[in-house]
């Protein structure tokens, strides 16, 4: 080795010695760093490494079914056939819509509504193709889905109701959840896609029963968010069953039969406990609609029609009531003792007060008549002269006490109160004093008197069930069985409105005549099936005011009238006679005459008694017994 | 037996005295070290040998053979086609700037079919045996004089400037530091370097202007990875996490859930040390830390025991290189270094870094295999 190679070799070896020793502190650092990491902060990163991987799904639970009294399916949850899309799957997307457009019906709003979503969301998240396919759509879909790549076939549940517009607006609907919803309740599930809350009648204000609790899926995902395997499942309880206290049969029936009028309802009640049998409001809708995204055109009609579909006439119609509120002018005339029971008026057509003159719908008066055959006749200037002896706020004071003028408490959103005025009611809302007029037109329930025909259905209760309180509502805490309680009804437990018994048995009495008795205003509606004998009250209210010119030039056949300008037709009533179980309150819009509305109420009190679970298998046996007595019309005159 | 001779070793040496001087034990080492990373892919792509373990084994095989070929060539050969090569890797270098395949966003390769042509991979071969060329000529006593580093500076900083305009920090970090290290170990004087990381460090403000927005970005996301966790900082911070999660002993054996679900990026190729500290934790870590010191031993024992200054500065360049390659990747994965594009040796998935780096240590053993031969300065008066 040359001597000059030996120097630079010298420093060769010492300068290696010195990176050697570089490179080990250097690589001594990257132990130390790998300590801390992996030692000292171990913990640490291992908390964030599960808080990367795991992700909670929330299940959603099986919303609860809605079951008639006697466990008919009324709401339940079908199978919804539906096809999906992954997008990264699917490869060309527009060609494979087009052909799942030649298998299934897919318009172009359905396609912008897919490409839009298909951008917005990740490429390996399923996106909604088709909903609610038909059994054979479906079949063919999955027949040609080895040519639909990226095409996926589901079945998820959605909302059912079988009974459709028959029960629309007691049963209510569900649908998507808005963002009220979410502000008013912090329940995750509302977070959930095509989740679906009740938004009106039993389904909303049941909805948290009926929902259910969410259950749980632990997953693994990836850094994209894919799931790659369920770590651990909590299944949620599902909603619970509501038993509502509706026959559907019943209010099938009803529903069919106030349908042949344009806008009516009716509703049944059981007077010794307040269930409802049935409820009815026509025109009606269809409740499946707004579950699977109700179409705009569907909804606009809706709205804008008139005859108010969407509107449960039974609660939130607030009508005149017309003659039948003759009952309560009755009840408090002889409550307050302002009448005793023979009080007797002379009526010659009409009642002349200060400068006003208030006619009897009868053109020659009914002469001198005492209580009972004013109710059969439906005498007004009777009433008139009770009324004005009697007082509006006495009147007022027995109608809240049978459920007038205020909600019932029926356990259904949208319920309306109706108005029962007071002298001070008026003082306070027109600064103008009561004046006797007003307590006269009040006396036949026209004037500032309106009610609910729910109101008067449970005023008919109240007064054939003898004066005892019940309570409207439309659930049941179980289906009805042999022992249920309604079966053998226990009326003695129930609260006394503080009425005189007798009063309540002249107003039933009366109630008989008008349906039983010969000159009864609804002697053409009386049920002839022996045992089944209906008591009621006609009523009809003008829906506009009679001018003077018209009376004078003489009054028109209400038939001869505009369909919107007749009057609205009511009928209250309860059967059987002697022995009370049913009351029923029917309306028919612009009826004409209290009978129209009588003839409806006839035919449903009749198939509700001939459907009484009470009566099943003896009915043959209760027909065939003796009629209850016809009460002896008290004439006088 | 005839052939274990201890003692000098000059002349031409026959294939078979070679073959028997191949340093069998760097071979063991580097095909362990090599099968780590076949264990680590076959783990990452999810117990499978596709679509990265099979591939690498093959590279691997092909690059063995490579190795073997550059050992057993003169490592006088090598000398004289030393500046051959670099001006070849330059003329690769501009010709990749004219025309180079776009790919991740810099250009980097010349595509010839089947192979893509990394001329950085092959500047980084060629730069050590050209500066290892020039300062063989040199007395100790030229190294001393700076007229003298101003041809190898130039030698370093046309391809350095080249590789940093495709834009591969990375590689040109790669380049300067490991010619540091070839000027250290040649004898240039120690204030020289003081001098110029000062000027470097002065330089900084200037270099920040040229740099392109991804390269800050990570110089930005490194000073503070947490700032802005799912954007840039994401790779650094999933790589801590993966690295912490795994603690001493890791979660297992393809049980990485960091990797496997892809919360790691380039999982098979730069990020590769984060999977197996996260399945095999510190321990597995350490364990491959341990081969690469091994490595860099056998690197440096070789350096010493050459008998001329061509082969030492080769050998030295080569494992510097390699020590460089392992640091900055740990480093980057670690969170200690900012992320720039440096695979870990033999393990990431990657072909052009696999043969580089295994002729690289065919280098290291033909100056091992020819550590006898005596070289003089001027090698062009005995017909070199």
């Amino acid at each position: 080795m040359e001597r000059r190679d030996a120097s630079r070799f010298k420093t060769f070896s010492r300068r290696t010695l010195l990176l050697g020793g570089a490179q080990m502190a250097m690589l001594s650092a990257l132990v130390g760093r790998m300590y801390y990491l992996q030692v000292i902060e171990s913990d640490q990163y291992a908390v964030l490494a599960d808080d990367n991987r795991i992700s909670l799904h929330l299940l959603a639970p099986r919303r609860g079914r809605i079951l008639d009294r006697y466990g008919t399916e009324l709401a339940n949850n079908r199978q919804n056939y539906r096809v999906i899309m992954v997008p990264e799957q699917a490869g060309d997307i527009s060609r494979t819509l087009a052909k799942l457009g030649e298998l299934i019906p897919l318009d172009d709003g359905q396609r912008v509504r897919i490409m839009r979503e298909i951008e917005r969301q990740r490429k390996f998240m399923p996106v909604s193709v088709a909903d609610n396919l038909t059994w054979d759509e479906f079949a063919r879909v999955n027949l040609q889905s080895p040519y639909l790549p990226g095409l996926q076939l589901d079945v998820g549940e959605t909302r059912d109701y079988p009974y459709g517009e028959t029960l629309a607006h007691v049963i209510g609907y569900v649908a998507a959840v808005s963002e009220q919803d979410v502000d008013d309740n912090d329940d995750p599930l509302l977070e959930l896609p095509g989740f679906r809350v009740g938004k009106s009648g039993v389904e909303r204000i049941y909805d948290m029963p009926l929902r259910g609790k969410a259950g749980d899926s632990r997953v693994e995902v990836n850094a994209v968010g894919r799931v790659v395997r369920e770590l651990a499942r909590q299944d949620g309880e599902p909603g619970n069953d509501l038993v509502l206290t509706i026959d559907a049969d019943l209010q099938k029936f009803t529903a069919d039969r106030l349908a042949r009028e344009i806008s009516a309802c009716a509703v049944v009640l059981d007077v010794t406990n307040g269930e409802i049998l049935a409820m009815s409001s026509v025109p009606s809708f269809d409740p499946n609609a707004f579950n699977v995204g109700v179409s705009p055109e569907y909804w606009k009609n809706l709205n804008s029609n008139d005859l108010k579909p969407l509107t449960n006439k039974v609660i939130a119609g607030q009508y005149a009531p017309g003659s039948c509120f003759k009952l309560m002018v009755a009840t408090a005339g002889l409550t307050s003792g302002a009448i005793t029971p023979d009080h007797h008026v002379s009526c010659n057509g009409q009642l002349a007060l200060g400068n006003a003159v208030f006619h009897c719908w009868r053109k020659g008066g009914h002469g001198t008549i005492g209580l009972l055959n004013a109710i059969e006749q439906s005498c007004d200037v009777f009433f008139y002269d009770v009324a004005r002896r009697t007082g509006i706020d006495a009147i007022t004071e027995t109608a809240n006490k049978f459920g007038l003028g205020h909600t019932t408490g029926l356990d259904l959103p949208g319920e309306r109160p109706g108005l029962m005025p007071t002298q001070a009611w008026k003082k306070k809302n027109f600064h103008e004093a009561w004046t006797p007029g007003d307590t006269v037109v009040a006396g036949i329930g026209q004037g500032y008197v309106t009610v609910t025909p729910l109101q008067l259905a449970l005023m008919a209760a109240r007064l054939a069930n003898g004066g005892r309180e019940i309570t409207p509502h439309l659930t049941r805490p179980a289906v009805m069985s042999d022992d249920s309680p309604s079966i053998t009804p226990q009326l003695a437990s129930l609260k006394q409105l503080a009425i005189p018994a007798s009063a309540i048995t002249l107003v039933q009495t009366g109630m008989n005549m008008v349906v039983n008795g010969e000159r009864g205003t609804a002697k053409a509606e009386r049920i002839k099936e022996p045992g089944f004998f209906m008591a009621g009250k006609t009523g009809s209210a003008q829906t506009r005011r009679i001018t003077k010119r018209e009376r004078e030039a003489g009054l028109k056949k209400q038939e001869a009238l505009a369909w919107e300008e007749r009057d609205n037709g009511l009928f209250v009533c309860f059967a059987p006679v002697g022995n009370p179980r049913y009351a029923c309150a029917v309306v028919v819009e612009h009826g004409a005459h209290g009978a129209v509305a009588g003839a409806v109420a006839r035919d449903i009190m009749l198939q509700c008694q001939k459907l009484d679970p009470a009566r099943r298998g003896t009915r043959g046996q209760v027909a065939s017994g003796a009629a209850p007595a016809t009460p002896k019309p008290d004439r006088d005159g | 037996m005839a052939y274990i001779t201890y003692g000098r070793r000059e002349g031409n040496l026959t294939i078979r005295q070679k073959l028997w001087d191949l340093n069998w034990g760097l071979v063991l080492l580097i095909t362990a070290t090599a099968s780590i990373g076949f264990v680590m892919l076959y783990s990452v792509a999810s117990g499978h040998v596709d679509p990265w373990a099979a591939k690498q084994m093959a590279r691997f095989a092909v690059g063995l053979v490579i190795m073997f070929a550059v050992a057993l060539v003169d490592i006088r050969t090598w000398l004289k086609s030393a500046y051959y090569l670099y001006v070849l890797g330059v003329a690769l270098l501009v010709a990749v700037a004219v025309t180079g395949h776009i790919g991740m966003g810099a250009r980097r390769w010349i595509d010839l079919g089947p192979l893509n042509l990394q001329p950085s991979e092959i500047m980084k071969i060629a730069m050590v045996l050209a500066l290892a060329r020039y300062f063989h000529g040199l007395s100790l006593e030229d190294v001393g004089k700076i007229r003298y580093l101003i041809v190898p500076v130039v030698m370093v900083l046309v391809p350095a400037g080249l590789v940093l305009k495709q834009p591969d920090l990375g590689t040109a970090l790669l380049l300067v530091l490991g010619s540091a290290i070839i000027f250290l170990l040649a004898g240039v004087r120690l204030w020289i370097f003081g001098v110029a990381i000062a000027g470097a460090g002065g330089a900084l403000p200037v270099a920040w202007k040229f740099l392109r927005d991804y390269q800050r970005d990570r110089l930005l996301t490194f000073l503070n990875p947490e700032n802005d966790p799912l954007g840039a900082g994401y790779h650094i911070l999933q790589s801590k996490i993966a690295l912490g999660s795994g603690g001493l002993f890791g979660k297992g054996f393809m049980l990485g859930t960091q990797s496997h679900l892809n919360f790691l990026p380039e999982k098979q190729t730069d990020f590769i040390f984060t999977t197996l500290a996260e399945e095999f934790g510190m321990v597995g870590g350490l364990a491959l830390l341990g081969l690469y010191v091994l490595i860099l031993a056998y690197g440096f024992a070789i350096g010493l025991r050459s008998r001329n200054q061509f082969g030492r500065l080769v050998a030295l360049g080569i494992t510097g290189l390699f020590f460089l390659y392992v640091f900055i990747n740990i480093a980057m994965v670690t969170g200690l270094v900012p992320v720039v594009g440096v695979p870990l040796p033999l393990v990431s998935y990657g072909g052009t870094a696999m043969l580089t780096l295994l002729f690289g240590f065919g280098l290291v053993m033909s100056v091992y295999i020819h550590r006898d031969i005596e070289i003089p300065r001027r090698p062009e008066t005995i017909g070199l």
